[in-house]
C-alpha cells in the first residue's frame, strides 16, 4: 500500500480554525491526511508539543497562526513565530525540520488553507514516513529527540525565547533594546549548547562514560565535550560515577 | 406610563451588533431586526480593514456569533417596519417579518437545498460577480445559518423540498407580524453606496473592466468570486495598471452625486490599493485624487506606507475622461496635472472609489420613527449628542448619521447604549431571562463514562461518512458507554434526547461528532449543563466542515479521518475535568481622570444612572481644551454649552469633583480599583474605591517652534484668533491674514494628521469674512480635510473668496519681516513663487499628547501608548474605547485628535462600556484560565513580562499568580513558562497531548 502520511496541525481557534472551516463550507477538497487540533492562539504551541508528536511517530506536522497583526490575542503569533524559529533550529540539527511548518491562515482564507495543507502533505508523502514510526530506532535519532525536547522543556531555552521579543522590540529592564542579531547570537549558542548538554546527558543517563568515549558518540571533540560536563557538573546533572585508572566515567545525576 | 427595559436596534451591521450586544451584557431585552437575512452588513464584504490590514471576517466574525447566540437578544431577519407609536421610554413598533419559505427554527444552514438548486440566480453578497442559487444563505458565514428562498427567482421546481432531511422548507409560510414594546430604539441602518448614473463620465455599466470599490473589495476577497485572486472582469486576466478614481459620487455637486464628503474613501482606496498589490504583486496602483483626507489615529502613517512600501502612485487631479481601447478592453484615462498639464495613460482596470449614499429608505424610516433629516437626508442630530436624533428615546448609529469608518460606528454604536442605559437604568433585568439550572453533577475521582453522539447533518456528513460504522466504533473505545447516531444533533428535539440519555447512562462525559465547535460548542455546552454536567465535560469532533466537507470524493478516507477525530476527542473528553465559574464583587462606582468636556459628559450620564462617580482633575479649573475654543464650525457656542456642563457636573449629588489633583496610586483590577489621589493645593490624600476607570486626560495644543512664533507678534495661533475675535476688535484694520495649516502636524516629529485644524481655519476664515468682508484671508494649505458634511463650509469658503493656495511639504512657506508687514513666500503646484504681504499670520498649530503624563499614568494602569504617545486602545477597529486591560476605558483626545463631537460619542460609548460591568452586582468569570503551581514557580516573571492582558503579577511570596478575572486564557504564558509551572485549564499540556497522542492508531505505538 502507498504511503500515506499522517500529518498533525495544530491551529488557532479565532483565524485557522475559522479557515478551515470556511473551507468545508466552500467545499474545497483537500487532502484527507490531516487531523487537527484546537487551540486558541498559537502562542499556546509548546515546542515541546512538536517533538512529542513527532516522537509518537506523526510524520508531518503543521502550525497555523492568525496573519501577524492580526492575532486576538494582541501578540501571541509573534511569541509563536519565536518559539518555532528556536524549535526548527532545533530540529534542524536532527535533520528533521522538513517534517515541519509554520503558516498564517486567516478566517476568510479557506481555499489558502486547503493550498497549503495538499502542498504540505505532499511534501511529506516525498520525504516518506517518519523513522519514529513503529518503534524505536538504532542509529541514535531517539536520543537527539530526547534531547531536543529536554532542551525546549528546560529553563534556559524557555526563558531566552520568552524574553526574546520584548528585549529586541521594546527594550530590557535598562530601557535598552538589544538588536535582533547580537541576541539571535546569544540565543543560537544556547540552543546549541544545551542540545549538546542534553545530548550529553541521555548518552549517559544508566551509564558511566568517559570524555573520549562521549566524544566518539556525539562527534564532538574531547575538549568541548569536557567543557559541557563541567557544565552539567555545576548544575548538578552530572557526577563521577567512579574512576577507573585514569579514567573518570561521567554518569547523569537523574 | 412606565419606561420599558427593552431595546429595539434597528439593522444589524456592526454598529447595531455593538449597540445589541452592550445592551444585551447590561441587563436590557433586545429586538434586533435585520432586513437582509443574515446579520453582519458591509464589514461581512470587506476582505482588509485599514490602517492594520486585519482580517475583516477574522475579527468581525466571533461577535456575529455572540450577537446571534446571546440571550438576551431576540435576532430577527427579513424584516420591515410598519409602525412607530408611544414615546421615550414606550414605544410600541409593528414589524412585518417577511417570509423565508423556510423554517428558520428547523433549518440547520446545511446547504444542500442551495447545492442542489437549478436556477442559479445573482449572488448579492458578492455584488453580482458570482451566481448563487436561488435558494441560498447571503453568505458562508452568515449568522444566522438560515437559507432563504429568493421568491424573485424561484421558479417552484420544489427539488428543495424534497432533499431538506430537517424538513425545514415550507412554500406556504406566510408573512408575519410582530410587535414589540420598547423603552428606546436605535436606529443603525448604515448606508447605501453611490451608484453612478447612466450618463456616468467613468464609463461604468458600459465598461466591463471599470468597477466600484465595493465590487473591488469582493474582487480581493480570499472567500470572493475569484478566491482572492484580482483578475479584470473583460478577460480574467491580472490588470498590472490598476487606476483607482477618488470621490466618485463625493464632493460633487453634478448628476446624482453628493455634494458632501463620504469621509472612507481616501483611506479605503489606499487599503485596496495596497491589497491588491499584496495580493498580486504584479499589479502597480495610480490613485486619483483631490485632497487625501487621511485625518483618523494614524491613517496619515498609512498613506506613506503606501507610497513608500507599496508603490502606490498618487496623482493629484481630478479626471477629465475615461474611454475605452476597444481591442484590449483597457481604459484611457484623460486627466490635468495640478501644474496644468493635460496628461493621457492606459489602465488595464478602473476602480471607482464610490461614496456613501444615506440608506434609500431614509425618508421613509424618518418618517416612519419621526425624526428629523438633515439636507442630505442622512438622521439629523446636533454636536452636543452626536447619537440623539431629534426625537427623544431615538437614537442613531453608523453611517446613518454621516458617512463613517468602522471605528467611528462602533464608537457610536456603544454611545447610543450610553444614552439608552441613562434613559432606562431603572428598568434593567426587568424583561431578561434569568435561567436556572440544576445543581452540577459532583464526577471528580469517577471512572469516566463517556456518551458519544454523532450526527448524519442530514446528508451533509451522511453522505460521505458512513455515520453508523463510526458510531460502532465509537462505542469499542475505552470508557464510552454508549454511542447513538443523530439525523440533525442541533435540533432541539435531540437536545432533549440528549439530556435524557446523559441521566439513562449516568455519563459524566460527552463527545458530539459533527459541525464546528465555533459555532455549536456552547450550544452544546449549554445542553450537558441543563442535564447536570459541567460545561467543561464536553468535547466535539469536527467532521463535518473539516472532514465530510473537503474529503467528499474519498468517502472511506473520510469516514477513517472520522473514527481519527472521534477517538482523538474521546481521548480528549476523558482527560476534561470540572471547571468552577468565579465570582467577584463589583463597586458601582466610578473614577474618571480628566476634567475636560469628555470627562464631564461621561460623569454626567455615570450620574444620571446613580453611579457614584469621582472626577479628577489636574488643573484648578473643569473644561479643559474647550475652554479656548469659543465657536464650532457648525456655528454651536461652545462656552455656553462648557458652563452648563460644568454646573450640572458640580451640582449633582453623584459626581464628586476634585480638582488641582494628581493620581498617586492605583491597585486592584476590574470591578474592585481602588485609586489614591493627591487632592489640593495642600496635597491632601485621598483614597477612592472604584470599579471602573475612565481615561480622559485630553491633549495639549502644539507650541510651534517655527514661523517665527513667539519672536513676532503678528504670528499668532488659530485659539488666540479666536479669542481676539470673540473678545477685541483688534482685526478690525487687518487688510491682510495669512493662515499657515499642519504646522506641527504630518511632519517628522508629529506624522499624523490633527484632525480639527482645517475645520478650524475655515470656521475663522468664514467669521473674519463675515465681520470685516474686506479682509483678504489666504489659506496655505496641504490638503483640505473637511471631510463629511464639513466639505459644505470648505465651498463656503471658497464662495465667499477665502484663497485656497496649496504647498508641498518640501517646500514649506517662508515669512520674512517686512516693515510693518509679514512677507510671505509660497511655491505653488504651478510651480510659480509667489509672494503675499500679510498684517497677521495665523498658524493652526495641531494636536500633541502630553507626553510626559501620558507616559505617567500609562505605567499606573498598565495600559500602552501608541508611538505619537497617545493611549491605545485594544483593538483599532473593533473595540476602540476598551483598553485590552478590563474595566478601564478609554475617551476623547488622550486617544487621539479628534472634534468636540467625536470626544463626546466616545464619553458615552465608554459609559456604555463601563455599564457592562456596573450594571452587575457580580461579575461571572469563567474559570478556564491560566494557574501558577506556586511549588514550582521560582518567581522569574517572565510570565508577568509576558501576558499581553496584564493578568499575571509577582504575589506577596515573591512567586506568580494569576488574577482569573483579567486572563483570557490564550496560554501563551504555559507555552513559555521556564519552569512549566503554569497550567492553562482546559488546555492542559496532558489535553493538547492526549489528542496527539491518539491522533494514528497504527502509530501509537511510536516510541
Amino acid at each position: 500500500m502507498a504511503f500515506e502520511p499522517t500529518i498533525l496541525g495544530f491551529l488557532c481557534n479565532w483565524c485557522s480554525y475559522a479557515g478551515a472551516d470556511l473551507a468545508g463550507v466552500s467545499r474545497i477538497q483537500y487532502a484527507p491526511n490531516i487531523r487537527i487540533v484546537r487551540i486558541m492562539c498559537s502562542g499556546r504551541v509548546d515546542p515541546i508539543f512538536i517533538t512529542q508528536a513527532f516522537l509518537k511517530g506523526v510524520d508531518g506536522i503543521i502550525v497555523l497562526g492568525c496573519h501577524l497583526g492580526d492575532c486576538h490575542y494582541m501578540d501571541g503569533n509573534y511569541e509563536a513565530e519565536i518559539k518555532m524559529a528556536a524549535l526548527i533550529k532545533l530540529l534542524k540539527m536532527a535533520d528533521f525540520s522538513e517534517r515541519f511548518r509554520l503558516d498564517w491562515v486567516s478566517a476568510s482564507e479557506g481555499s489558502k488553507f486547503a493550498q497549503i495543507i495538499n502542498e504540505f502533505t505532499e511534501h511529506i508523502r516525498k520525504i516518506g514516513p517518519s523513522p519514529f514510526r513503529n518503534g524505536a530506532l538504532e542509529n541514535g535519532l531517539v536520543d537527539e529527540f530526547k534531547a531536543i525536547t529536554n532542551s525546549l522543556s528546560d529553563n534556559r531555552l524557555r526563558a531566552l525565547i520568552a524574553r526574546q521579543r520584548a528585549i529586541t522590540t521594546k527594550g530590557n529592564v535598562y530601557n535598552e533594546i538589544i538588536p535582533k542579531e547580537e541576541f539571535d547570537a546569544i540565543l543560537n549558542t544556547a540552543i546549541y549548547d544545551e542540545f549538546i548538554r542534553n545530548k550529553i546527558l541521555v548518552k549517559i543517563k544508566n551509564k558511566g562514560k568517559s570524555v573520549p568515549q562521549i566524544s566518539k558518540e556525539i562527534d564532538l571533540e574531547p575538549h568541548l565535550i569536557l567543557n559541557h560536563i563541567v557544565e552539567l557538573r555545576s548544575k548538578g546533572l552530572v557526577d563521577v560515577e567512579k574512576i577507573m585508572e585514569t579514567v573518570p566515567l561521567f554518569i547523569s545525576t537523574n | 406610563m412606565d419606561n420599558i427595559g427593552a431595546v429595539l436596534v434597528v439593522g444589524a451591521g456592526i454598529g447595531g451588533s455593538q449597540a445589541s450586544l452592550d445592551l444585551a451584557d447590561s441587563g436590557y431585552k433586545v429586538y434586533l431586526l435585520e432586513s437582509t437575512t443574515s446579520i453582519g452588513g458591509v464589514m461581512a464584504q470587506l476582505d482588509k480593514t485599514f490602517p492594520t490590514n486585519d482580517c475583516s471576517m477574522c475579527i468581525v466574525s466571533p461577535k456575529l456569533v455572540e450577537t446571534g447566540r446571546h440571550e438576551n437578544i431576540d435576532l430577527h431577519i427579513n424584516c420591515v417596519i410598519q409602525e412607530v407609536q408611544g414615546e421615550a421610554g414606550n414605544f410600541k413598533v409593528k414589524i412585518l417579518k417577511k417570509s423565508l419559505f423556510i423554517d428558520p427554527d428547523r433549518c440547520t444552514g446545511c446547504g444542500l437545498c442551495g447545492r442542489k438548486c437549478p436556477v442559479e440566480a445573482i449572488d448579492h453578497f458578492n455584488e453580482g460577480l458570482s451566481t448563487f442559487a436561488a435558494i441560498s444563505a447571503k453568505y458562508p458565514q452568515a449568522v444566522p445559518l438560515v437559507y432563504a428562498i429568493d421568491k424573485d427567482y424561484c421558479i417552484g421546481c420544489g427539488i428543495c423540498e424534497g432533499l431538506c432531511k430537517a424538513k425545514a422548507i415550507q412554500f406556504d409560510r406566510e408573512d408575519e407580524i410582530l410587535e414589540v414594546n420598547v423603552g428606546s430604539i436605535i436606529l443603525a441602518p448604515g448606508f447605501d453606496e453611490y451608484i453612478p448614473d447612466a450618463a456616468n463620465l467613468y464609463g461604468y455599466g458600459k465598461y466591463k473592466n471599470v468597477v466600484t470599490s465595493i465590487e473591488f473589495e469582493r474582487i480581493l476577497s480570499a472567500s470572493g468570486p475569484f478566491g482572492g485572486k484580482v483578475l479584470r472582469l473583460s478577460d480574467g486576466l491580472i490588470p498590472k495598471k490598476v487606476a483607482f478614481i477618488q470621490c466618485v459620487g463625493s464632493r460633487d455637486c453634478t448628476g446624482n452625486s453628493q455634494p458632501y464628503c463620504s469621509s472612507v474613501c481616501c483611506m479605503y482606496t489606499a487599503k485596496q490599493a495596497v491589497i491588491a498589490h499584496e495580493h498580486m504583486h504584479q499589479i502597480k496602483p495610480t490613485i486619483f485624487s483631490m485632497d487625501v483626507r487621511a485625518y483618523g489615529k494614524d491613517f496619515d502613517k498609512y498613506i506613506l506606507r503606501a507610497k513608500n512600501e507599496y508603490g502606490v502612485k498618487y496623482i493629484r487631479s481630478r479626471i477629465s475622461s475615461i474611454t475605452e481601447v476597444p481591442e484590449t478592453k483597457d481604459l484611457k484615462i484623460r486627466y490635468e496635472t495640478e501644474d496644468g498639464q493635460i496628461l493621457e495613460d492606459d489602465f488595464h482596470m478602473v476602480v471607482l472609489s464610490v461614496g456613501l449614499n444615506p440608506p434609500k429608505d431614509s425618508k421613509d424610516l424618518g418618517e416612519k420613527f419621526g425624526i428629523d433629516l438633515n439636507e442630505y437626508n442622512f438622521a439629523k442630530t446636533d454636536i452636543w449628542n452626536p447619537v440623539q436624533t431629534s426625537k427623544q428615546g431615538i437614537f442613531v448609529c453608523g453611517a446613518f448619521q454621516s458617512p463613517k469608518d468602522i471605528p467611528e460606528t462602533v464608537t457610536q454604536a456603544s454611545a447610543a447604549a450610553g444614552c439608552v442605559n441613562q434613559l432606562l437604568y431603572s428598568q434593567r433585568d426587568t424583561l431578561i431571562k434569568e435561567k436556572t439550572l440544576p445543581p452540577e453533577i459532583f464526577v471528580t475521582g469517577q471512572d469516566p463514562r463517556i456518551g458519544v453522539f454523532v450526527c448524519h447533518c442530514g446528508f451533509n456528513i451522511g453522505g460521505f461518512v458512513n455515520v453508523p460504522e463510526v458510531t460502532s466504533y465509537a462505542s469499542t473505545l475505552p470508557n464510552v458507554v454508549m454511542a447513538d447516531h443523530n439525523l440533525y444533533t442541533c435540533s432541539a428535539d435531540t437536545q432533549i434526547k440528549i439530556k435524557e440519555i446523559i441521566k439513562e447512562y449516568s455519563l459524566n462525559r460527552v463527545v458530539i461528532a459533527s459541525c464546528t465547535p465555533r459555532t455549536h460548542e456552547k450550544l452544546f455546552q449549554e445542553t450537558i449543563r441543563e442535564a447536570g454536567l459541567n460545561r467543561y465535560l464536553f468535547q466535539m469532533a469536527n467532521i463535518r466542515d473539516q472532514c465530510s466537507w473537503v474529503h467528499m470524493n474519498q468517502p472511506e478516507a473520510a469516514t477513517q479521518k472520522a473514527k481519527d477525530l472521534v477517538r482523538m476527542a474521546v481521548n480528549r473528553v476523558r482527560n476534561n475535568y470540572p471547571i468552577e465559574k468565579l465570582k467577584i464583587n463589583v463597586t458601582p462606582k466610578t473614577l474618571i481622570i480628566g476634567g475636560g468636556v469628555t470627562g464631564l459628559v461621561a460623569a454626567l450620564n455615570f450620574a444620571n444612572q446613580e453611579y457614584e462617580t469621582y472626577l479628577v482633575e489636574k488643573e484648578a479649573e473643569l473644561g479643559g481644551f474647550a475652554r479656548h475654543i469659543y465657536h464650532t464650525l457648525e456655528g454651536g457656542d461652545v462656552q455656553a454649552q462648557l458652563k452648563d456642563l460644568i454646573e450640572k457636573v458640580k451640582s449633582h449629588k453623584n459626581i464628586h469633583v476634585y480638582t488641582e489633583s494628581e493620581i498617586e496610586n492605583i491597585d486592584g483590577y476590574v470591578g474592585n480599583f481602588k485609586t489614591l489621589v493627591n487632592h489640593g493645593s495642600n496635597k491632601e490624600k485621598v483614597e477612592l474605591d472604584h470599579g471602573v476607570i475612565i481615561v480622559a486626560t485630553g491633549a495639549k495644543e502644539y507650541k510651534p517652534k517655527e514661523y517665527l512664533f513667539g519672536e513676532n507678534d503678528k504670528v499668532i495661533l488659530q485659539s488666540e484668533l479666536e479669542k481676539q475675535m470673540a473678545t477685541t476688535d483688534n482685526l478690525k484694520d487687518k487688510k491682510s491674514i495669512v493662515m499657515i495649516q499642519c504646522v506641527g502636524s504630518r511632519n517628522e516629529e508629529h506624522p499624523y494628521c490633527s484632525k480639527i485644524c482645517c475645520a478650524e481655519a475655515i470656521k475663522n476664515a468664514l467669521l473674519i469674512k463675515e465681520k470685516y468682508p474686506s479682509c483678504e484671508v489666504t489659506i496655505l494649505f496641504r490638503d483640505i480635510r473637511t471631510y463629511g458634511f464639513k466639505e459644505k463650509y470648505y465651498r463656503m469658503a471658497r464662495e465667499k473668496g477665502v484663497i485656497f493656495i496649496r504647498y508641498d511639504e518640501k517646500y514649506r512657506p517662508e515669512i520674512n519681516p517686512e516693515d510693518s508687514q509679514l512677507k510671505i513666500e509660497v511655491l505653488t503646484p504651478r510651480k510659480d513663487i509667489i509672494n503675499i504681504n500679510a498684517d497677521l499670520v495665523v498658524l493652526s498649530a495641531g494636536i500633541v499628547a502630553s507626553h510626559e503624563e501620558n507616559k505617567k499614568l500609562g505605567k499606573l494602569l498598565k495600559v500602552p501608548l501608541n508611538d505619537d504617545n497617545f493611549f491605545l486602545e485594544a483593538h483599532v477597529k473593533l473595540r476602540p474605547v476598551d483598553f485590552a486591560t478590563e474595566g478601564i476605558f478609554l475617551a476623547g483626545l488622550a486617544h487621539c485628535p479628534k472634534t468636540i463631537e467625536d470626544s463626546i460619542t466616545q464619553a458615552n460609548a465608554a459609559v456604555s462600556r463601563a455599564c457592562k460591568i456596573l450594571s452587575k452586582e457580580f461579575l461571572e468569570v469563567d474559570g478556564c484560565t491560566a494557574e501558577v503551581d506556586e511549588e514550582s514557580c521560582v518567581g522569574c516573571c517572565v510570565c508577568v513580562k509576558l501576558c499581553p492582558f496584564n493578568a499575571i503579577y509577582k504575589n506577596e511570596s515573591g512567586t506568580s499568580s494569576v488574577n482569573k478575572v483579567l486572563c483570557k486564557a490564550c496560554g501563551l504564558c504555559g507555552a513559555s513558562c521556564p519552569e512549566n509551572a503554569i497550567k492553562i485549564h482546559h488546555y492542559t499540556n496532558e489535553q493538547i497531548l492526549s489528542i496527539v497522542n491518539s491522533c494514528n492508531e497504527e502509530i501509537s505505538n511510536g516510541v
